[in-house]
């Protein structure tokens, strides 16, 4: 049996003393599409940077196809796998391919020459996103919807199995939302990639997702988003004296 | 990254402009020699005027190579630091790091009635000089960590600055004339002062700290994005950082050591090499701010000579009113510097 793409036994996150949350388990095959839900502060972020090794575990397992995350190397993890933060890039003085070719580095040599094969990679991505027009724009001349696309498209470009997204919809608009979902989705079942994203877009996600880790502080259930529903653990997401979830439609209805 | 060969023509003639920047800076100073002369001299034939020969070779070669190694030198320390911070604002000037290798000079230039005897050499100097640029960029790094925002880190430099000028102020209080003098002296900046042996010290220093930059090319392209989105390319942040900053404290401080502080070069010039190569790539960006720091040193040496008479401007003053508005300029017209 191969090993699952991603393992996380019993895990704890957070900052030195500071455990933000614990008690984290789930495995996730190739080619899924898994969002993170929960409130603000609960530890979604945490998580996410913690999986992508960007600060340490308190305890627990994290592994890669079996193998533990820190015994990887830096440029080991970056062939595994590639992030979108929430953070804004450092420099937007960018043209989009520039970006996007920034993310075969984990590919190149030390001098980091782009050979056919990742110039090639560069175009597809390019393609794959619709980007191909606004190719040589500089970052700071797109919107914010067309730079979450980028983004998405140099992780891609970094051709790895595993990609972690930190809320890729903030400040969007609902088609945007929507459009940069239906990517997601597409990328993992079509490029049979493995996707985990934070987001506070839990209907989309419901719609969207392959399966759904909810953080609520308590026992964190995983699963199918119809079988989340089923054994009624989105009622308790939230204080229920504001919102109340209505199972049939899975939809969220404000308390009157 | 596309390093795109469109670049080619621009680095061309960036290279004649060095080259008759070079030529004028060599032919002019307070004695009037004949361009032919200097043409002469340069393609190795011996000129009957010893005294032009003496000049030409002895003081003027030199003092352009200086200016080469300290323009070019100081504009990739200026690089390095914006991209490690991230900041358009970055340089070895503002961020205190100057000051850091001057209190390092002083200490050592005026300090030696308080320590007792201290052997004094030009490489003693430079060690001084260096330790005080590595240790004040060490110390802004720690506070960089701390804070994100651009115009705090800057005010933290300035005051690294303050804090600096009140040490040498309290040194030079009990220091002899002569070793104030002398302080005084290094601290106005000159290009002029320094031997062929010198010149090999710091060309030796200089190369090592662009032999550094190089190597760093690929995890200065990754860090445009931010430490956290570097390190997920693969980039062991702890071993870049520190290689980067030991290439920018050796260009600073050793640069700092022979030549004085000199202001504004390293700021500015990363910034007027971006209006001509529109790109972020190092690959294009080293040699590129390189080549236009030591264009800008030649002729603001070329300046501070005043041809034909024996007065020499100290070149801190030159590079001061050149790069200043540059800074104001560029904050006024981009109101979001970009780096």
């Amino acid at each position: 049996m191969p090993y699952p793409c991603l393992d996380i036994q019993n895990l704890a996150v957070g900052y030195n003393t500071l455990t933000v949350t614990h008690g984290i388990n789930f495995t996730l095959p190739e080619g899924k599409l898994c969002a993170i839900v929960g409130v603000n502060g609960i530890g979604k972020s945490t998580l996410l940077r913690t999986l992508a090794a960007l600060q340490p575990q308190l305890s627990g397992e994290i592994r890669i196809n079996g193998e533990a995350l820190a015994k990887y190397t830096p440029i080991e993890l970056a062939r595994k796998l590639a992030v979108v933060l929430t953070q804004p890039i450092a420099t937007k003085n960018l043209t989009v391919k520039e970006l996007i070719a920034l993310g075969r580095q984990p590919h190149t040599n030390w001098w980091g020459t782009l050979t056919q094969k990742d110039i090639a990679r560069v175009s597809d991505s390019l393609r794959v996103f619709s980007l191909d027009e606004i190719a040589d724009k500089k970052c700071f001349e797109l919107s914010d919807g067309q730079l979450q696309r980028v983004l998405i498209a140099r992780a891609q470009a970094q051709d790895t199995p595993i990609i972690l997204l930190d809320e890729p919809t903030t400040h969007l608009d609902l088609s945007h939302k929507v459009e940069i979902f239906k990517r997601l989705q597409q990328l993992a079942h079509e490029h049979t990639k493995t996707i985990l994203f934070t987001t506070h877009e839990i209907e989309l996600a419901i719609q969207l997702c392959d399966s759904m880790l909810l953080l609520d502080g308590r026992n964190n259930p995983f699963g199918e988003p119809g079988t989340l529903i089923a054994e009624g653990h989105f009622e308790r997401l939230f204080p229920s004296e504001s919102v109340q979830f209505d199972a049939a439609t899975g939809t969220f209805k404000v308390k009157k | 990254m596309h390093p795109s060969t469109s670049y080619r023509s621009r680095f061309l003639l960036l290279i004649l402009i060095l080259l008759a920047v070079w030529i004028l800076n060599v032919s002019l100073g307070s004695v009037r020699i004949p361009l032919s002369a200097t043409l002469a001299t340069l393609f190795g034939q011996t000129l009957e005027n010893s005294s032009w020969a003496y000049i030409i070779t002895q003081y003027r070669f030199p003092k352009a190579m200086t200016a080469i190694l300290v323009g070019g030198g100081l504009s990739l320390s200026g690089l390095l630091m914006q991209t490690l911070f991230r900041n358009p604002l970055a340089g070895p000037f503002v961020l205190g790091i100057s000051s850091g290798a001057s209190l390092g000079a002083a200490v050592l230039l005026m300090g030696s009635t308080l320590l007792g005897a201290l052997l004094f050499s030009d490489l003693s100097l430079v060690v001084a000089a260096s330790i005080g640029s590595f240790l004040v960029l060490l110390v802004v790094l720690m506070v960089a960590n701390q804070v994100r925002d651009t115009m705090t880190l800057l005010i933290i430099g300035l005051m690294f600055g303050s804090i600096t000028a009140a040490i040498v102020s309290v040194l030079a209080y009990f220091s002899a004339a002569e070793q104030l003098q002398r302080f005084i002296f290094w601290s106005y900046g000159s290009v002029g002062s320094l031997s062929w042996y010198q010149n090999r010290i710091l060309g030796t220093l200089v190369l090592v700290g662009g032999v550094l930059s190089v190597i760093s090319i690929k995890n200065l392209n990754a860090l445009l994005l931010g430490e956290h989105y570097a390190q997920s390319l693969g980039v062991s942040l702890k071993r870049s950082k520190l290689v980067i900053i030991v290439a920018t404290g050796l260009l600073a401080g050793s640069i700092t050591a022979f030549a004085g502080p000199i202001a504004f070069v390293g700021l500015a010039v990363p910034h007027l090499t971006r209006q001509v190569f529109a790109t972020m790539e190092h690959k294009i960006l080293i040699p590129a701010v390189f080549l236009y720091g030591a264009i800008l040193m030649l002729l603001c040496d070329t300046i501070a000579q005043l041809p034909t008479t024996a007065q020499v401007l100290p070149i801190n003053a030159i590079t001061s009113l050149v790069g200043a508005p540059v800074v104001i300029w560029l904050l006024v017209k981009k109101r979001k510097m970009l780096f």
